[in-house]
Formats: C-alpha cells, sequence, structure tokens
C-alpha cells in the first residue's frame, strides 16, 4: 500500500500521530464554534458551543503532550497558531464550512462515531499519559455521539424540508470519508508500537452503525464505491482551510507575545 | 538556604478544601475530587497534584490559580501544583456529602457511573433523573448539554421547574 516508505522513528511518528489528532478536533472544534450565537435554538447554541469546547480541550491536551514528545520548547498554541495550512494533518472532513445545521450535525455524527470506534481502541495504548487522556475524551465523545445521532434521526425523519436537506448534506460529505480509513507508515509504526490503532479493523462496525442510523432516520445511504478524496494526513486540503487558519490564527500572530492576565 | 516552614500533608489538604469551584461554589476541590494528591518531599516541598473535570472546562484554569494563590496566602512557600491526566475524572470521586450539597444548591447530583458495555445498544435511552426539588421522576431530558460542560438540562413536570443534572462520566 506505502509506495513511497520513508524511515521515521518513533518519536517523530508519536508527534505526527498526536497532532493528527489533535488537528481533526481543532479544526472541527473551531468550525462548532461559528455556531455560538447562531444556533436554531438556545439549547443548541448551548450544546454545540459545549462541544466545540470539548473539542478544543481535547486538541490542547494532545498539543501539549506533542510539545513535549517533540522537545523543542513549543507549547500547545505554537501548533494551534503558528503553524500553515500545508503543516495542517486534519481530516478534510474536519475543515468543511459548517453549512446548514443539517450538514453540521451530519458530519458531527459521522466525526463521533469514528472517533468513538478508534478510542475505544486507543484508550489502551502503552503510555499512561496518552491512554489517560484518550479515556478521559471517550466519555465525553459519547455524550457527541448520541447528540448528533438523535439529530441525525429527527432531521431525516422529520419534515420534507429537513429530511431533503440532511441528505443533501450526507451525499456531500460521502466523499471525504475515505480518508478516516486511510493508513500509511506513520500508523503502522504506531500499531507495531502499541500505541496506535487499524482503522480498517473497525470500518464494518462504523459502517454498520453509520447504515443503520441512516435507514432508521429514513435517509439513503450513498454509494459507498465513489470517489473519495485524500491527502489530508500529507497536509494536501481543500481551499476552506487557509479561509479557515487565516480568521483563528490573525489575531494571535498580529500580538505573537500576548498573554491572557 | 533558609528554612521551608514545614507543613504536614493535612495541612495542605485544609488549605485545598477552602478553594471552591468556580462555577458551583457550594463545592470545594477536595469533595470535587479534582485534588488527588498532596506529597511533601524530604526537602519540605509540596507538590499537588489535581486533574481536570471535563476536558475542555473553562474553569481548570481558575482553579488552578485559586490552588496556587491559596497555597501562597496560607505560607506554604516552596510547591507545584501540576495536572496529571493519567487518571481519568468520574463523577464516582464525589463524596456523597458532596452530592447532597449539589443538590440542595438545586442541581440534581450524578448517579453512580458504571461501565456503559452497551453503549451502543443504548444510544437511544435516556437516564430518568429525579428533580432536586420536588424529587418527583416526571422529569424529561431537555438537553445533553447544558450552561457548562459538566451538566445537562431537564424540566420536572411535576413542579415545572427546569433543573440541571450533573452529568456521569
Amino acid at each position: 500500500m506505502t509506495t513511497e516508505t520513508k524511515e521515521i522513528s518513533k518519536k517523530e511518528a508519536f508527534l505526527t500521530y498526536l497532532l493528527r489528532l489533535a488537528d481533526d478536533r481543532l479544526i472541527l472544534g473551531q468550525r462548532m464554534s461559528e455556531w455560538c450565537g447562531h444556533g436554531p435554538q438556545l439549547e443548541e447554541d448551548l450544546a454545540m458551543a459545549n462541544m466545540a469546547l470539548d473539542l478544543i480541550g481535547h486538541a490542547t491536551a494532545l498539543y501539549e503532550y506533542a510539545a513535549e514528545i517533540e522537545d523543542k520548547g513549543h507549547d500547545e498554541d505554537y501548533f494551534a497558531y503558528f503553524r500553515d495550512d500545508r503543516d495542517f494533518v486534519n481530516l478534510q472532513l474536519c475543515e468543511l464550512p459548517k453549512g446548514d445545521f443539517g450538514f453540521t450535525i451530519a458530519r458531527q455524527f459521522l466525526f463521533s462515531a469514528f472517533s468513538y470506534f478508534q478510542y475505544e481502541r486507543l484508550k489502551d495504548a502503552k503510555d499512561e499519559q496518552f491512554s489517560g487522556m484518550i479515556s478521559k475524551h471517550l466519555k465525553e465523545i459519547k455524550y457527541h455521539l448520541r447528540h448528533s445521532r438523535e439529530w441525525v434521526l429527527r432531521l431525516g425523519d422529520g419534515t420534507e424540508e429537513s429530511n431533503k436537506r440532511t441528505q443533501e448534506s450526507f451525499d456531500e460529505l460521502w466523499m471525504y470519508l475515505g480518508e478516516l480509513f486511510h493508513m500509511d507508515e506513520v500508523d503502522e509504526l504506531m500499531i507495531k508500537e502499541g500505541l496506535g490503532v487499524d482503522s480498517t479493523k473497525f470500518k464494518e462496525d462504523w459502517k454498520k452503525l453509520v447504515e443503520d442510523t441512516l435507514i432508521e432516520a429514513t435517509l439513503t445511504v450513498p454509494d459507498w464505491d465513489q470517489f473519495m478524496m485524500s491527502g489530508s494526513r500529507k497536509g494536501i486540503h481543500t481551499e476552506h482551510l487557509g479561509h479557515m487558519l487565516a480568521q483563528m490564527q490573525f489575531l494571535r500572530r498580529s500580538h505573537p507575545d500576548a498573554e491572557w492576565k | 538556604m533558609s528554612t521551608l516552614q514545614l507543613h504536614t500533608e493535612e495541612q495542605i489538604w485544609d488549605f485545598l478544601r477552602e478553594v471552591t469551584d468556580p462555577e458551583i461554589p457550594v463545592l470545594n476541590i477536595v469533595e470535587m475530587g479534582i485534588a488527588r494528591k498532596v506529597e511533601i518531599g524530604e526537602d519540605g516541598k509540596v507538590l499537588v497534584k489535581i486533574t481536570p473535570t471535563y476536558s475542555g472546562c473553562p474553569a481548570m484554569n481558575a482553579i488552578e490559580k485559586l490552588v496556587n494563590e491559596k497555597l501562597e496566602e496560607r505560607g506554604v512557600e516552596e510547591f507545584t501544583v501540576k495536572l496529571d491526566f493519567a487518571e481519568t475524572w468520574t463523577t464516582d470521586w464525589m463524596t456523597e456529602e458532596a452530592k447532597g450539597k449539589l443538590k440542595d444548591y438545586g442541581i440534581a447530583p450524578p448517579e453512580k457511573s458504571k461501565e456503559d458495555d452497551d453503549f451502543l445498544k443504548n444510544l437511544s435511552s435516556t437516564k430518568v433523573v429525579p428533580c432536586p426539588f420536588c424529587d418527583s421522576f416526571e422529569t424529561e431530558l431537555v438537553s445533553q448539554f447544558g450552561s457548562t460542560a459538566c451538566k445537562s438540562q431537564y424540566f420536572c413536570n411535576a413542579c415545572d421547574q427546569p433543573f440541571e443534572h450533573f452529568k456521569c462520566i
């Protein structure tokens, strides 16, 4: 599968692995936070702000640990604010604009379900600090999964309009799902060291949860065998990431030495 | 080197009991289970380990700061406050007394958390939480998420009161 196998050390691989997990959560958290003050109802506004906070909290812990592993004197802010789009290794799924509420919920459901299966396995990683973090985040991911799944059911099996929009959202998101199960030399080394998971091992479980939910929501499961996007783990992104980073990083970069007091 | 004024572990725990959660001021960080460990080295240096409740909890930075301020105020000269992630905080670490205080404060306390092996099977089920005001079970979940990361919102159909539930994790 890997055509060009580069020699990487365990340390480099672990750093990259932590950054991939952290970038997914920071970028999706930032997208979720865009709903703050714009939710369709007060409870959902709070729910989305809460989930954004959880995701950014997960990212912060992972970045802090990545900084420790990297050992170059960086901190979590460095990873979040001082890297460019090509340095980010988050899934393209996470960076897509928030769209309407149906789109946000559909994406959140697909990602939360993936995170759930991934973290259920990662929580046994052979590193106490890492596995401790993962176990903690897993508890919160379960709330995210319950929440988004309930909304998929409600919107899909709701009005003609909500069904239509949710179906369109899943159709649009589908080609970004292939990447969830791409494995490269970083994953392979991490699996070997007992620090990573093979996502292809839980692909069927994840697909089943997704398909069962869509069917229950009276939605049509899009074609799995369509063209799938790829490349984000190597820093290849959609045009949306750069715009988002410009907004997210601007303030920090204009005042690089500013501190919260 | 100046001699350090020595404190016992018990004294440090007492100081920590004076630090309350900024979001839930009726509880202190010891009964919340946030303060995990106090260690006093042979040189008299104090190490306090605290663990976050929810990862995104904005109160965590405030709590860390409050602990530092409290220990300084109480004349502890050399100490370190360390955030520890190795253990995963659970609402089970909250003392019974703390749960009673939560209820009196109008927040339905968390019940005992259990390993939910059947999580996927029970995705649609919601917990019945008794109303902290009238103890009725005629309540319904309004939202899994509330005013802070640790709470969800319920409504009591018996006494017509909205209330918050401390999520069980």
